[in-house]
């Protein structure tokens, strides 16, 4: 037993050490939101790493981070422009991160109206102060949440955006996330907040330029004011061998709505922990997530939505391809307060295995505290159809490609629905690739 | 030349033999219809052709244009021209019928060694072949049979058999269900195929239909086997008597 405290509370030390180096560096941050790191990470060696024996975390163990011990990079690792290629969507403008460090050098301006305020965290607390403290720690929890925890005390910088009321932001703006350089961890963390009608898209995604084990730590918190409209798109394409724990809290209030969507294909082990907090009336929150997993990859989404004033609308559907040895875990709160009448929440988890060795966990779960409420709950675990592929061969459509036609319309429903172009084809593309026979699909469709 | 040429054929499913030596030769040009009653085997034969594996050839030999058809997967029996029109088709959620069937336009052209089609020519070919079935435009964008109607699901595989052109079809009950109107449209859908090198073989319970298709050759297939065979006279007569007489017959036939 003692042997057991010993080595977790030195698989703390590493990260509370961070916490001090990060402390030295004599960050240019107000006492406020110093005062909330010292808190973060008296919180995080309070909590120490989950273990399966948590309900939260029964079926994804975090151990192997935890023994990993990874440091935060010193610098950014080089990348060179040529090598974002691949990663970058036309149409958007694009704030490049680099291990946790923000790099302008690859990034491009920003297309902002007047008033709207979009620059990396390092500067909005040094510009920004004021918004940033009233907003930054408020809205996650990290008094229960280890990773957010750990997020909060050792963050370098992510990404500000602050909307003022009725200000729309047209062109979507992406976060590129890089992770170049082995055995490090990275703490992006972002803070978007939208006053009352105004409007946004944010991409984030998170891409491996090493084939290394690293960690990236991300979390972003959202406010949405009255009537306001975000659109958040989350592409995680870590490298095979990386872990990728994320937390995004947002809090919504009366009509607002936040339309999330959440594509998970890289990655080893690959945590979504997703909170939204509905607390006014006729809000709306659509959630649709698409993760494929093979191989020993393993992706584990958990989500909870409060619904905690009434007429409020929760859709949400996630979507599964397991292939290989891989592993996936769903897990949906459903939570209606008492005063949350004529809620309307869905919940929807579909996965489809293509082999035998994967494994799915799926469990939805509503908790409703109010009389008068429209929830519903599933999920799905199975494979494709046989007496579909047969159709499909019949009228000869080879076999392998009858599959992956039936892979792409089961994930493609997902993909379909993000409404900026060029991340909905690079990603239509990224599926042609990946499936056997895909350039039968590509020319089907 | 021999289109199709079934020879003593045995198959099995779930270890229950359902084909009990059926040998039937169709030539190019013909129609054959099978009729029988609920259960003869109909369905059966047509999975047989089509080449379902859970149905297991145990005895006999198909050949298909001097070819052992049981030998092919279903897909290259489709691309050498064999169609089957299922008594059931399958719902097929988010693969539009369109995508679907230039998929499986352009597996069989390839096959062929023809150029695969582009979208304008494809459209152009859908477009003349959905009035020819007098089928409406929107069930192209929509899922394969997903919510179609029985009947438009009946008039989708006769859509399909229109744009593939294939040399054998086999239409199982395809007209079951169907009112008058459908029933002339999927009648107009073979004859317009109807020519000197395809052949047909349709499997029906009622008449009605072959006023419309006029076959060749009808047979009457009754626990497994082929009990009776004759011209399109035939059908009238079972209109007229049922099959209870030919039943009898086969009884007796299968205790002798
Ligand atoms: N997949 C299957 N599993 C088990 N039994 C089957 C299967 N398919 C057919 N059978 C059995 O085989 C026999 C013949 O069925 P089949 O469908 O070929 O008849 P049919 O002549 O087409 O009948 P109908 O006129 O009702 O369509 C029946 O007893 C049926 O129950
Ligand atoms: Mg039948």
């Amino acid at each position: 037993m003692q042997a057991v405290v010993e080595r977790s509370s030195a698989e703390k030390n590493v990260y509370v050490e961070g916490f001090k180096a990060l402390e030295a560096e004599g960050l240019a941050e107000s006492e406020a939101l110093r005062s909330l790191r010292r808190r973060a990470i008296e919180g995080f060696e309070a909590l120490g790493f989950p273990t399966p024996k948590m309900e939260r975390w029964r079926n994804t163990n975090v151990s192997r981070i935890a023994k990993a011990q990874f440091r935060a990079a010193e610098r950014p690792g080089e990348v060179r422009r040529e090598s974002l290629a691949p990663h970058v969507y036309d149409g958007t403008g694009r704030m490049v991160f680099v291990d946790g460090f923000f790099v302008p050098e690859l990034s491009t301006p920003l297309k902002l109206p007047a008033g709207v305020l979009a620059t990396n965290l390092v500067e909005a607390k040094k510009l920004h102060g004021g918004l940033v403290e009233s907003h930054l720690g408020h809205h996650v929890d990290f008094e229960d949440q280890a990773f957010a925890a750990l997020n909060t005390a050792l963050h370098r910088d992510g990404f500000f955006l602050y909307v003022p009321k009725n200000a729309v932001v047209e062109e979507p703006i992406h976060l590129l996330f890089l992770g170049t350089t082995p055995e490090t961890a990275a703490y992006p963390r972002n803070l978007l907040v939208l006053e009352d009608n105004s409007q946004a898209t944010i991409i984030e995604s998170y891409v491996g330029l090493t084939e290394e084990a690293y960690l990236t730590c991300p979390v972003t918190e959202v406010s949405l004011g009255v009537n306001a409209v975000l659109d958040h798109y989350k592409v995680q394409r870590e490298s095979l061998a990386a872990f990728h724990i994320a937390v995004q809290q947002s809090w919504q209030d009366r009509d607002s709505a936040l339309r999330s969507h959440s594509i998970s294909i890289g990655g080893a082990l690959v945590r979504n922990d997703l909170n939204g907090y509905l607390d006014g009336e006729g809000v709306s929150c659509t959630l649709n997530g698409l993760y494929l997993v093979d191989g020993k990859q393993h992706v584990d989404n958990h989500m909870r939505m409060d619904h905690a004033k009434p007429n409020g609308y929760s859709h949400e559907l996630y979507k599964g391809v397991l292939n290989g040895s891989g592993r996936a875990v769903f897990n949906g709160l459903i939570h209606v307060h008492e005063d949350a009448q004529k809620t309307d929440a869905v919940q929807s988890n579909r996965n489809l295995l293509l082999s035998k060795n994967a494994l799915a966990h799926s469990n939805p779960q509503l908790e409703i505290f109010a009389d008068d409420v429209r929830c519903t709950h599933g999920s799905t675990i199975g494979q494709l159809d046989d007496d579909a592929i047969f159709y499909l061969r019949s009228r000869g459509i080879g076999e392998e490609a009858a599959r992956s036609l039936l892979t792409y319309a089961f994930a493609s429903d997902i993909v379909e629905r993000i409404k900026v172009e060029s991340l909905r084809q690079d990603l239509e593309e990224y599926l042609f690739t990946r499936l056997p026979r895909g350039e039968v699909v590509r020319q089907a469709v | 030349m021999s289109i199709l040429e079934i020879k003593n054929l045995r198959a099995s499913v779930e270890e229950k033999e359902i084909l009990k030596g059926i040998s039937l030769t169709v030539k190019a040009g013909e129609v054959h219809a099978i009729m029988g009653p609920n259960g003869s085997g109909k369905s059966t034969l047509a999975q047989v052709l089509a080449g379902r594996e859970e149905y297991k050839v145990t005895g006999g030999k198909v050949l298909y244009r001097g070819k052992d058809l049981l030998e092919l997967g279903p897909e290259e029996r489709a691309r050498e021209g064999v169609f089957m029109a299922f008594q059931y088709p399958v719902e097929i959620p988010g693969v539009s019928n369109t995508y679907f069937l230039k998929a499986a336009l352009n597996a069989i052209r390839k096959h062929r060694g023809e150029k695969e089609v582009d979208a304008v020519e494809f459209l152009k070919l859908v477009r003349e072949k959905m009035k020819l079935v007098k089928m409406d435009e929107t069930l192209l964008r929509r899922p394969v049979n997903e919510g179609f109607s029985g009947g438009e699901k009946k008039r989708n595989e006769i859509f399909h058999m229109a744009v593939l052109e294939p040399i054998l079809g086999v239409l199982d009950e395809t007209d079951s269900g169907l009112d008058i109107d459908a029933l002339k449209i999927v009648a107009e859908g073979v004859n317009s195929l109807r020519d000197q090198n395809r052949a047909f073989v349709v499997i029906t319970h009622y008449q009605r239909l072959l006023d419309y298709i006029i076959p060749d050759f009808v047979h009457v297939l009754v626990e497994g086997r082929i009990v009776r065979s004759g011209g399109k006279e035939l059908a009238l007569e079972l209109e007229e008597k049922g099959y209870s007489w030919l039943e009898e017959e086969a009884s007796a036939l299968a205790t002798a």
